[in-house]
């Protein structure tokens, strides 16, 4: 086990990545940002903030994206995790998607599945803490907190204050 | 819940929660115009009736339609199938063509764990009511339905005080609530003549009472259960009459409640019988409520039975 | 034919040799060695069992169970004699189908059957069958019931009751009234409540009962209580016998072990008429029939073909086989609970039953002399009940899986042997097992 990132790293990269969406958008007015659950959601309301001392308030909401899995069939089946679209919605908007880890890409693809049953942003982006690499779809993040490159057998544990008491990012070795 | 929904003694309080917390779910999701969610793509979901119910069949038909399963209406009505023998035949057929879950109705008490307990398919099974039984569905429906009108309830429901009136004997849903309502916490009192009250009701951790008015003063759910007029015939009440005045929900019954009560009915109502218009019309009464929280809690359920990996049943012959 | 059976236990603990001859115990003693041998190894000999309550199915459902297959059955339960309930098709309501049942019998040669007559024609509840042709055709019918039906009509009971005293006859009431028992599956308490399956009152077999007893009383006649299942019908039948009135009653195996929960599952192999009751019942029954309220075990072997009970539980029939485990519950519920020795269960299941019906040859103590109708049972035995080894031709037995003590090894009818190391050895019957 190896701590790849630490308390402080982690909020460097993403105060990196509230610059980064700030610029890339030309301020903030029509961002909307859509945590994907667990951890991503605490992720979006980190960049939220930081997001509010650089530029302003932006909306902040949440997207499951468990009904969209093409997984379902390879596990017990999952509760569902809450979705709440700020009010402002998403018609029209630059949604960034926020999540913890972007590996084969599968949760990206369900959660653009997700996204397109609520309504149609101008565009969508992705932020992620995150990037281990192995893709297996077409995917790629427009925001990247640390590029990690592991082994296909390792883990990548994100833990994050909120649920887990302390923030880190660690490698664990495969079994 | 293991593999199938049989009766409400197959959940946990916890459990029947999840569901009532996924149905909340979807509901947002389902808010504003509905496209289909992909998560039961591939699955086949068999409704199969032996009693009419369009209403329970068109809202178990919605649910997996909207999940994307693919729906086979099996109608059998109980005329056209004298002996149970049927049953499995039909259970058979199901199972040759690869059903994943069966809802069935059925007017034999049982029917519903016989078919998952037989041997004759390995799908799950959906009890949509089984004679005078239960019919787990419409409890998770309405205590949804509560919660949302109780929002502080959460996932306790002590301290609600929930009367069920009417046909308590034959009622598969009176069954269901009561073990649902009371596995939450709530306290429940049953309203009815001697006659429709079970011997067993001892054993059912509830009050009863045979006075409708004394009964129902502090009540935050005031639940009507539909009465058969063929229950006149069989004397379990000299008239329809003598019934309506003893525990019938008439308008000055209805304004005695407490102003944030609210009144329930499965459906179909005989109005003028246990309810008059005006009650089933009147702010208080959260029938339509229950027919559209009906949906999304099918969709909760056949999600929690078929949106996880495949049961591996072994099917004897 | 002259058989010697070495090494038999008897009730009270003696080794013996048994010898018969011409279908009677010739002698008891030891150093026996005439005709063939059969060594018994110590275990017990006691008579022949004699059932008063048997549904043979024939003629008319012979896909179920027939005359030879059930008393197949019959011998490999240790019973000599058996009683078979009228409601065939056509019923047993005249001398022919009786005397056809008889016949049957006797040409199967595995137990004496004795038909039981129908008491209203067709079983119908309003006309009184020709008891009098029954009783004195060649099957000489003293057992009459509408058992499957109550004869709930109260004045046709009288009159059915009065008119065997003729002959000496008996009538053998299934106790339930028809308007308290529509539609009813299962016992009434707890557990039809929470099946939602529609109860069946105790109160609806001890009106009956109550009834009877005082019938009985008023016109001085025999009546016999089929399979009691309730507390407060054992109470009934205790004071009725205090007030000397001339009532016997009986008990099946199966009522003696089971209770209601077991429908829990909706498992019509439950399904039974009268039903499984509650646990406070089967204690009643225990008592009652180690005290000898109840006066005999009835097995109420009820065969049923498969698709009759593998469907939901209301469409399935009510009924059990019970032949070949009737003693080995028995064992279970009376023997090994210490509620009865060996000798009451010999008079509960052979004696008795045959001094009610008149069976003379049965029911004899095993002694010089007495009618070798015999059965010798292995008291220190478990076996485990497998629905696939009956010899009846239903497999409907609630028993299936379960470990029960004490199993019938050789059975002896009228001098001949019919069953050998647990298997029917006459030639060309039997050998469905």
């Amino acid at each position: 086990m190896a701590t790849v990132l630490d308390a402080g790293e982690i909020g460097r990269a993403l105060k990196r990545i509230a610059h980064e969406i700030n610029e890339h958008n030309h301020g903030i007015e029509n961002v909307v940002l859509l945590g994907i659950p667990t951890r991503g959601a605490f992720l979006g309301n980190r960049i939220a903030t930081f997001l509010g001392e650089i530029a302003g308030s932006v909306p902040v909401g949440t997207l499951d994206i468990t009904l969209h899995r093409d997984d379902l069939r390879l596990r017990p089946p999952r509760p569902l995790l809450p979705t709440n679209i700020p009010t402002s919605g998403i018609e029209g908007k630059d949604v960034v998607l926020v999540d913890d880890v972007l590996f084969s890409g599968r949760t990206i693809r369900a959660a653009l599945d997700a996204l397109g049953e609520i309504g149609r942003p101008r565009s969508v982006q992705l932020a992620v803490l995150v990037d281990r690499g192995h893709r297996e779809l077409p995917i790629r993040a427009d925001y990247v907190g640390k590029n990690i490159p592991t082994s296909a057998s390792e883990s990548v544990r994100v833990h994050l204050s909120e649920i887990d008491g302390e923030d880190s990012v660690e490698i664990l070795a495969g079994a | 819940m293991d593999k199938h929904l049989l009766s409400i003694n197959d959940l946990s309080a916890d459990e029947a929660i999840q569901i009532l917390n996924t149905a909340s779910e979807l509901s947002k999701i389902s808010d504003g115009p509905m496209k289909k969610l992909p998560t039961l793509r591939g699955r086949t979901v068999v409704n199969l009736f032996f009693e009419d119910s369009t209403r329970t069949r068109i809202s178990f038909e919605s649910a997996a339609k909207r999940l994307s399963a693919d729906v086979i209406n099996f109608s059998a009505k109980d005329s056209s199938v004298s002996k149970g023998e049927s049953l499995k035949d039909t259970a058979q057929t199901l199972q040759a063509m690869g059903a994943d879950a069966v809802v069935i109705r059925h007017g034999a008490s049982g029917a519903a764990q016989r078919l998952a307990d037989s041997g004759w398919i390995s799908a799950s099974v959906i009890n949509a009511g089984d004679g005078t039984h239960e019919h787990p569905t419409q409890a998770l429906l309405d205590a949804y339905t509560i919660r949302s009108k109780f929002p502080d309830l959460k996932s306790d429901f002590s301290g609600l005080k929930v009367a069920i009136v009417g046909d308590i004997l034959h009622s598969r849903v009176a069954r269901s609530n009561v073990l649902l309502l009371t596995k939450l916490g709530a306290k429940v009192t049953l309203i009815a003549p001697p006659t429709l009250i079970p011997v067993g009701v001892v054993d059912w951790n509830v009050d009863v009472s045979y006075d409708f008015d004394s009964a129902v003063k502090d009540v935050d759910v005031l639940m009507m259960l539909r009465v058969q007029s063929e229950r006149m015939a069989d004397s379990f009440f000299p008239s329809e009459r003598e019934y309506s005045r003893g525990y019938g929900l008439d308008i000055a019954r209805l304004n005695s409640l407490k102003e944030s009560a609210i009144v329930m009915h499965p459906g179909p109502m005989n109005r003028g019988l246990e309810i008059s218009a005006e009650s089933a019309d009147s702010h208080k009464s959260v029938v339509l409520a229950q027919v559209s929280n009906g949906v999304l809690i099918r969709m909760a359920v056949l999600y929690q039975l078929l949106g996880g990996a495949a049961f591996t049943g072994e099917v004897s012959a | 034919m002259e058989f010697t059976i070495k090494n038999a236990r008897m009730l009270d603990g003696a080794i013996v040799d048994v010898e018969i001859a011409n279908g009677l115990i010739k002698n008891i003693g030891s150093g026996l060695n005439n005709g063939e041998i059969l060594d018994a190894e110590k275990n017990l000999l006691i008579p022949g069992l004699v059932d008063l309550h048997t549904h043979l199915r024939e003629p008319g459902r012979e896909d179920s169970e027939t005359v030879a297959t059930g008393s197949a059955a019959a011998a490999k339960g240790g019973f000599t004699a058996i009683s078979a309930m009228a409601n065939t098709f056509p019923v047993a309501d005249t001398a022919g189908v009786v005397e056809q049942v008889y016949r049957l019998g006797k040409e199967a040669g595995l137990c004496d059957v004795f038909p039981i007559g129908a008491v209203t024609q067709g079983l119908n509840g309003n006309k009184l069958a020709e008891l009098g042709a029954m009783a004195n055709s060649k099957a000489q019918v003293r057992i009459f019931s509408d058992d499957g039906k109550c004869v709930s009509d109260p004045l046709l009971m009288r009159r059915a009751l009065e008119y065997v005293k003729t002959f000496n006859g008996i009538i053998a009431q299934h106790a339930q009234e028809p308007a308290l028992t529509v539609g009813s599956q299962m016992n009434e308490g707890i557990v039809s409540s929470k099946l939602g399956l529609a109860g069946w009152p105790a109160v609806a077999e001890e009106a009956i009962i109550a009834r009877d007893i005082l019938l009985a009383e008023h016109v001085g006649s025999r009546l016999h209580i089929c399979h009691l299942t309730t507390a407060g019908g054992v109470d009934l039948v205790r004071f009725a016998k205090a007030r000397g009135i001339q009532v016997t009653a009986e008990v099946t195996p199966h009522h003696l072990l089971l209770t209601d929960d077991l429908v829990s599952n909706y498992d019509p192999v439950f399904k039974v008429n009268p039903p499984l009751r509650t646990q406070s019942d089967v204690i009643a029954l225990r008592k009652g029939l180690a005290d000898g309220t109840i006066d005999i075990v009835g097995t109420d072997h009820a065969p049923h073909p498969t698709e009759d009970k593998d469907c939901e539980w209301q469409s399935a029939a009510f009924g059990m086989v019970g032949l070949e485990t009737a003693l080995s519950v028995v064992v279970k519920s009376m023997i090994d609970t210490k509620l009865m020795d060996w000798q009451t269960l010999v008079n509960r299941m052979s004696i008795a039953p045959a001094k009610i019906a008149g069976y003379s040859k049965h029911g004899q103590d095993v002694a010089k002399g007495s009618s070798a109708n015999l059965t010798i049972v292995d008291t220190s035995a478990n076996w485990i009940v497998d629905r696939n080894t009956l010899a009846s031709k239903s497999k409907n037995t609630p028993f299936q899986g379960m470990t029960l003590p004490a199993q019938v090894l050789h059975t002896f009818l009228n001098g001949e042997l019919v069953l050998r190391d647990s298997k029917i050895i006459k030639s060309g019957i039997g050998g469905s097992n």
